[in-house]
C-alpha cells in the first residue's frame, strides 16, 4: 500500500493572470512506505511544486493527493495532522531556525502536536542524535554553530515529529563533499532504523543512484521517467538530450560499449563497472576471446 | 622570469573565537602568476576561504606578506590599488547584488573608481556581453536564475578591469545548468582576455578543468599541481575528505585488481580510450 500517491496533480501558478504558469501537469506518482526514492529533474521542472503537495502546504488544481490512501484535501481528513506525518525539509533549511536554543528549536514540531514534556524532551534527544549533533549543543544558540551544524539541527526538527514520509528538498546543497555523505548516510539510517519512506530532491545523478531505490525524473512540469536506478540509466541518452547529467561512470560505460567493451552502459556506480570488468578480464564472460 | 601577480610570504593568520584564538595558517606560501586558472580545493573549514580573503585585502596577515602585482595588501594606502586588480565573486548571488536594474548593478564598481560615465556605459555594456546577459542588462536582477545573477556579478567586477578575479565557491548554490553557465564565463574569460582567475570551490569536476589544482587541509597547501597529477593522489585526497572523479576512481579500482591502467586520464574519453586499450589488447 502506498504511504503517498498523486493522481492527475496539476498546478497552476497566477491562474487567469498574465503570469499564468503550469508548474505541474497532470502528474502522478507514488511511494511505498519505508521507500526510498530520489526526485530529479532541473531547475523549473515542478520538484519543488510537487513536493509542496504532498503535505499540503499547496493545494492541487487539479486531480488528488492521498497520504495513506485517504485524499488529504477531503472534508474529512485534517491536513494539519498530514503536515505531522510528511516532514518536509526545506532547501537551505538553517535559514530557518529562529529559537534561543538549539533544543527548543527541535523541539517546536512536536511542541505543536501537543506532546507531552518527558516526551518532547525524549524526541529531541533522539533526533539531535539521529543527525549527530552532540548533547552539549543544545543549550547553545542555534548561531554559534557552523552551516553545517545547523542544516543537521533544522533536519532534526522535523525528524523529531518522527515523520512516516520524510522529504527533503536538496539537504546537501553547498555541502562539501564529506558534509554531503554524513547528512545522505545519516538520512539512509533514519529511513532504516524507522520504516519512515525518504524522498530526496536532488540534482545529483550520482548521489541519487548511490542512495534511492527509485528514481522519479521530472521534466517540463511532467513526469519523464520513473523506476529503478538500472531502468532510468539505461536511458541516458533520452536522459542527455532532456538536459540532464548522467553520473559519470555511466558516460564511461556507455562510451566503452560504443568502443566493443562488452559492458553494461547502464552501470551508474563505479563498484560495479570494475565487477563487470574484472570479470571480462577474467574470462567468465563474453566479448574477450582466448582470454 | 616568473610574473607572480599573487604571492604569498610565510602568512600567518588568526581567528578570535570564544574559545580563544585559532590559528588559521602558520607560514603559508604560494605564488599565482599573471594568465594562471587555479582551482584551490580544500573540504569546509580547510582555511580555502580564508586565503582569498587575503588576495584583495578583506583579511590583512598575523604574520608574513600578500603581494599583490609587487604591492602588499598590509599598506593601507594601496588598498585601492589592490582591490582594483583583485576581484572578488561570493558563493550567494542574492548577497552581493546592489542595484535593481542588472546595468546599474554592473555600474556600481566602476561609478566608485569614479571612471567618467561614458566610459561607464561602454565598460557595462563590454562586461554584460562577456558574460552573455547583454539582453538581460534592463531586466531586474532578482528575477534572474542564479546562474544568470552570478554572471551579473561577475560582470560587475570585469567593470572594474581586474587583472585578477577571485571566485569563492560561485556555484556552491547553482543547479547544473547554473554551475555550466559559470564555468564556461570564466574559462572563457581566462583563455581570451587573459584574466587569472582563482577559482575556490569543492567541485572535483571543476577542478579537473583548471590548468592547476592547489589542495588545501587544516590550512596547509597539502598538494599543488596540474589535475592530471593531483588527482592520482587518490589515498592522500580521500584521507583529507575529499573525492575524486569517478573516472579516476575507476582507474585506481582497476589497478588494485591487477590491471594495467595510468591514473591520470580524467575526462571520460580518455577513461573510455584507456580502459578500451586493455581489452583491445588481449584480444591479439
Amino acid at each position: 500500500m502506498s504511504i503517498l500517491r498523486c493522481e492527475n496533480l496539476t498546478h497552476i501558478y497566477g491562474k487567469g493572470t498574465p503570469f499564468e504558469h503550469v508548474a505541474l501537469d497532470s502528474v502522478s506518482f507514488a511511494m511505498e512506505r519505508g521507500e526510498f526514492v530520489a526526485l530529479i529533474g532541473h531547475t523549473g521542472s515542478g520538484k519543488s511544486t510537487l513536493i509542496q503537495h504532498l503535505n499540503g502546504l499547496l493545494k492541487p488544481d487539479g486531480g488528488a493527493v492521498y497520504f495513506d490512501e485517504k485524499n488529504i484535501w477531503d472534508e474529512k481528513s485534517d491536513v494539519r495532522k498530514v503536515r505531522f506525518k510528511v516532514g518536509l525539509v526545506f532547501q537551505y533549511p538553517e535559514y530557518q531556525l529562529f529559537e534561543e536554543t538549539v533544543g527548543k528549536d527541535i523541539a517546536f514540531g512536536p511542541k505543536n502536536m501537543g506532546l507531552a514534556e518527558d516526551e518532547l524532551k525524549e524526541r529531541v534527544r533522539e533526533a539531535a542524535s539521529f543527525v549527530g549533533i552532540d548533547e552539549e549543543l543544545l543549550e547553545k544558540s542555534p548561531f554559534e554553530l557552523s552551516g553545517g551544524q545547523r542544516r543537521r539541527v533544522a533536519i532534526a526538527g522535523i525528524i523529531a515529529m518522527r515523520p512516516e514520509a520524510l522529504i527533503l528538498d536538496e539537504p546537501t546543497a553547498g555541502l562539501d563533499p564529506r558534509g554531503r555523505d554524513e547528512i545522505l548516510s545519516r538520512i539512509a539510517e533514519y529511513r532504516s532504523n524507522t520504516g519512515s519512506a525518504v524522498l530526496l530532491v536532488t540534482h545529483s545523478m550520482e548521489d541519487a543512484a548511490r542512495y534511492a531505490e527509485r528514481l522519479v525524473v521530472m521534466n517540463g512540469a511532467h513526469v519523464f521517467m520513473q523506476g529503478t536506478p538500472a531502468e532510468v540509466f539505461s536511458r541516458a541518452e533520452e536522459l542527455q538530450s532532456a538536459g540532464l547529467a548522467v553520473p559519470q561512470i555511466t558516460r564511461v560505460c556507455m562510451r566503452l560499449r560504443e568502443l566493443g567493451v562488452d559492458i553494461d552502459p547502464a552501470t551508474y556506480t563505479v563498484e560495479e563497472a570494475v565487477r563487470q570488468l574484472t570479470r571480462l578480464k577474467n574470462g567468465a564472460a563474453g566479448g574477450v576471446p582466448n582470454a | 622570469m616568473k610574473d607572480a601577480l599573487l604571492r604569498v610570504e610565510d602568512l600567518d593568520f588568526v581567528y578570535d573565537s570564544d574559545r580563544g584564538p585559532v590559528k588559521v595558517f602558520e607560514s603559508l606560501s604560494l605564488e599565482i602568476d599573471r594568465g594562471e586558472f587555479v582551482a584551490v580545493l580544500g573540504h569546509n573549514g580547510s582555511g580555502k576561504s580564508t586565503l582569498a580573503k587575503h588576495f584583495n585585502a578583506i583579511l590583512l596577515p598575523a604574520g608574513g606578506t600578500v603581494y599583490v602585482d609587487g604591492m602588499s595588501t598590509a599598506d593601507e594606502e594601496l588598498l585601492y590599488e589592490i582591490r582594483r586588480r583583485v576581484g572578488m565573486v561570493f558563493q550567494n548571488p542574492d548577497n552581493q547584488i546592489v542595484a535593481n536594474i542588472v546595468e546599474e548593478d554592473v555600474a556600481f564598481g566602476p561609478e566608485n573608481l569614479g571612471v567618467p560615465s561614458a566610459e561607464i556605459r561602454e565598460r557595462v555594456n563590454d562586461a554584460l556581453r562577456t558574460v552573455g546577459m547583454y539582453g538581460y542588462r534592463e531586466h531586474a536582477p532578482h528575477r534572474l536564475s542564479g546562474g544568470q545573477k552570478q554572471r551579473v556579478a561577475i560582470a560587475g567586477i570585469l567593470a572594474m578591469k581586474p587583472e585578477c578575479i577571485v571566485l569563492d565557491e560561485p556555484t556552491a548554490m547553482l543547479d547544473p545548468t547554473g554551475r555550466e553557465e559559470v564555468m564556461r564565463t570564466i574559462s572563457a574569460l581566462n583563455r581570451e582576455s587573459g584574466v587569472t582567475i582563482v577559482l575556490i570551490t569543492h567541485h572535483m569536476d571543476e577542478a579537473a578543468r583548471c590548468a592547476r589544482v592547489v589542495v588545501m587541509d587544516s590550512g596547509k597547501i597539502i598538494a599543488d599541481g596540474p589535475p592530471k597529477s593531483v588527482f592520482t593522489e587518490i589515498e592522500l585526497l580521500r584521507s583529507v575528505g575529499l573525492a575524486v572523479p569517478q573516472t579516476v576512481e575507476l582507474a585506481y579500482s582497476l589497478r588494485q585488481k591487477g590491471f594495467d591502467l595510468p591514473l591520470n586520464c580524467l575526462d571520460v574519453e580518455e577513461c573510455a580510450q584507456a580502459v578500451s586499450a586493455l581489452f583491445a589488447g588481449r584480444k591479439v
